[in-house]
């Protein structure tokens, strides 16, 4: 803010100018002491700074007004612009081309650094870009090569390929296109969010129920054990269901992808006054402390990360808790692993057992 | 027996040839319309058992050519939807679609929706007594057992799960089911729906909270097997 009021045009006047006053009236007062000569480089060490700070037209107008001030208030005679001897004439006019030449210069000097930097940023960000989108396509391509590969082998050597080898190939075609299917669907989430085109389709729900579901339609095999105690005194919390399966979708395929067989990884759901809380927590090993909040990234891979994920799942995610209003936080637990810690504000129904006629 | 025959309104050319590759080697019959109109006019000259309709069609959306079938066409007509856009689908299935699917679906799940929603319409008298895994349910006494024990219903929960039972195989949205069983001027409380399906899965179902007869269409409603 201070910054962009100093940068603004009419304090770029206003200080130029005033500066050149200040500095003039110093001069004048010490005039005794210095001598009319000395103080015109005294003027110019001030242009001098100005043209390092301020664009060019303030400058020059600072570069004016002092060659002016120089020679009204001290080149004798004083108090005219006139001016007497060859020498105080000759000097005159040097000031001005060497402020003049000075403020010029210096703005380009200034101009060019900053297209530098430009540059820089610009390259920089192409090659982020292009880090990305080379490990999107690899795992788009990935599934698709697969099935194309797949495809081929069971149409021009059917004859050759064993029955257990065709039943494998098409296990592959089918792996490939649900992995594919899930990379869209989240790229499409995503895309939605980031659009701000998802509107929160809000209802009661079972949340007990929610997370057997999901735990149910985990459709890829995992060695890990899912542990979740249904809680029956849980009131129904008003969510969107389709976007809140989703994340807690989007956790298990985080935590099984991550976490070594046999790994215990946990949820649980709570009501705490007017919010509700999720946690997601496994006895893995957990990530570096540095590169927990990178987890959130749209694109951003943790180190060790098993092929087949396109970085994205956590941020939509978060975007997903962000559109309920909620926040969300990892930590590593004191004994090892991930925990996720999600409390969004939820309405909830008491309303548990009815009078029916 | 005849062969059912089943219409397919579809633009994909490859969604077309993967459902006539599905349905003919499940002993159905398929005609293929590649636009709304088309669709129409076929159905109209030789009403089908049932129609797959796409519901983004290049010429008119799905809902316009729902519209235009329900007028006349009282079989089933299953949504086939690219996008899972729940608000689609809810509205799809209010304006009198009997079913739907998302694609990409699997070939198992669009063959029982089609068994279920063609049994429903050749259905003429219902059965007295219909029995699900450890279920029965006997209509003329009003009463449900499991595992030959009764349970008990009140006559609320009775109703709502009678009107799934009959639409068995068939997701029923959210305010079909509040219509039926309290009215019009219902729909908007489902609150109390989520209440008595709760209970009732507690009463009916092995694990409540891994319901195998009433399961969750989410954002959608429910649908029991």
């Amino acid at each position: 803010m201070a910054q962009k009021i100093y940068k603004s045009f009419f304090y770029q006047y206003l200080i130029s100018i005033a500066t050149v006053l200040i500095s003039s009236l110093f001069c004048f007062l010490a005039l005794s002491f210095i001598g009319y000569k000395t103080v015109a480089l005294i003027l110019l060490v001030n242009v001098s700074i100005l043209a390092m700070v301020f664009d060019i037209l303030p400058v020059l107008i600072a570069c004016i007004l002092s060659a002016l001030i120089w020679n009204y208030f001290f080149i004798p005679p004083i108090l005219t612009f006139h001016i007497d001897n060859t020498e105080d004439l000759l000097m005159f006019l040097m000031y001005f081309f060497i402020a003049s030449i000075h403020a010029v210069l210096t703005f380009k000097i200034r101009k060019q650094e900053a297209k530098v930097r430009d540059k820089e940023e610009k390259e920089k960000s192409i090659k982020l870009y292009n880090t990305l989108l080379n490990s999107l396509s690899h795992e788009l391509r990935t599934p698709i090569s697969a099935i194309i590969g797949s495809v081929d082998i069971l149409k021009e050597h059917e004859e050759k390929l064993s029955a257990e080898n065709q039943i494998e190939l098409l296990n592959q075609i089918s792996i490939a296109s649900l992995k594919l299917n899930t990379h869209v669907e989240n790229l499409l989430n995503m895309s939605r969010l980031e659009t701000g085109m998802l509107k929160l389709n809000l209802d009661w729900c079972d949340t007990n129920e929610l997370i057997q579901s999901v735990i149910g339609n985990l459709d890829v095999p995992y060695t890990q054990h899912i542990v979740f105690e249904p809680n029956d005194s849980l009131p129904f919390i008003k969510l969107d269901r389709g976007l809140m399966e989703q994340v807690i979708f989007n956790l298990f395929a985080n935590a099984l992808a991550y976490t070594p067989k046999d790994s215990e990884i946990k949820i649980e759901i709570k009501r705490q006054e007017e919010y509700c809380q999720l946690v997601v927590s496994d006895n893995g090993k957990g990530i570096p402390p540095a590169e927990l909040n990178l987890l959130f990234e749209k694109f951003y891979r943790a180190e060790g990360a098993s092929a087949g994920g396109l970085g994205i799942g956590l941020s939509i995610v978060r975007g997903i808790i962000d559109a309920h209003g909620g926040t969300i936080i990892v930590e590593n637990n004191l004994q090892g692993g991930l925990c996720f810690n999600i409390i969004f504000p939820a309405e909830a129904s008491y309303l548990n057992h009815l009078k029916n006629e | 027996m005849n062969k059912a025959e089943i219409l397919v309104i579809d633009d994909e050319p490859q969604i077309r040839k993967l459902l006539e590759i599905t349905l003919e080697s499940n002993q159905y019959k398929v005609w293929q319309a590649a636009s709304g109109k088309e669709g129409i006019v076929m159905a109209a000259n030789h009403p089908p058992e049932l129609i797959l309709l796409d519901l983004s069609l290049p010429d008119m959306s799905g809902h316009e050519v729902l519209k235009e079938l329900k007028k006349w066409y009282t079989k089933s007509v299953i949504i086939l939807s690219v996008i899972n856009n729940e608000a689609d689908i809810v509205s799809a299935l209010d304006h009198g679609a009997s079913d739907y699917l998302t694609k990409p679906f699997r070939s198992a799940e669009l063959l029982a929706r089609i068994r279920a929603a063609i049994r429903r319409t050749q259905q003429t008298e219902t059965k007295p007594v219909v029995h699900f895994g450890e279920l029965s349910i006997d209509f003329g006494a009003r009463l449900v057992m499991r595992n030959q024990e009764a349970i008990k219903l009140t006559s609320t929960e009775y109703n709502i799960l009678i009107l799934l039972v009959q639409n068995e195989g068939r997701v029923l949205t959210h305010s079909l089911i509040l219509k039926e069983i309290w009215g019009v001027g219902a729909q908007t409380e489902t609150q109390y729906l989520r209440v008595f399906i709760r209970t009732i899965r507690k009463k009916i179902e092995n694990n409540p909270h891994k319901p195998e007869h009433i399961l969750t269409e989410s954002g959608v409603g429910y649908r029991f097997v």
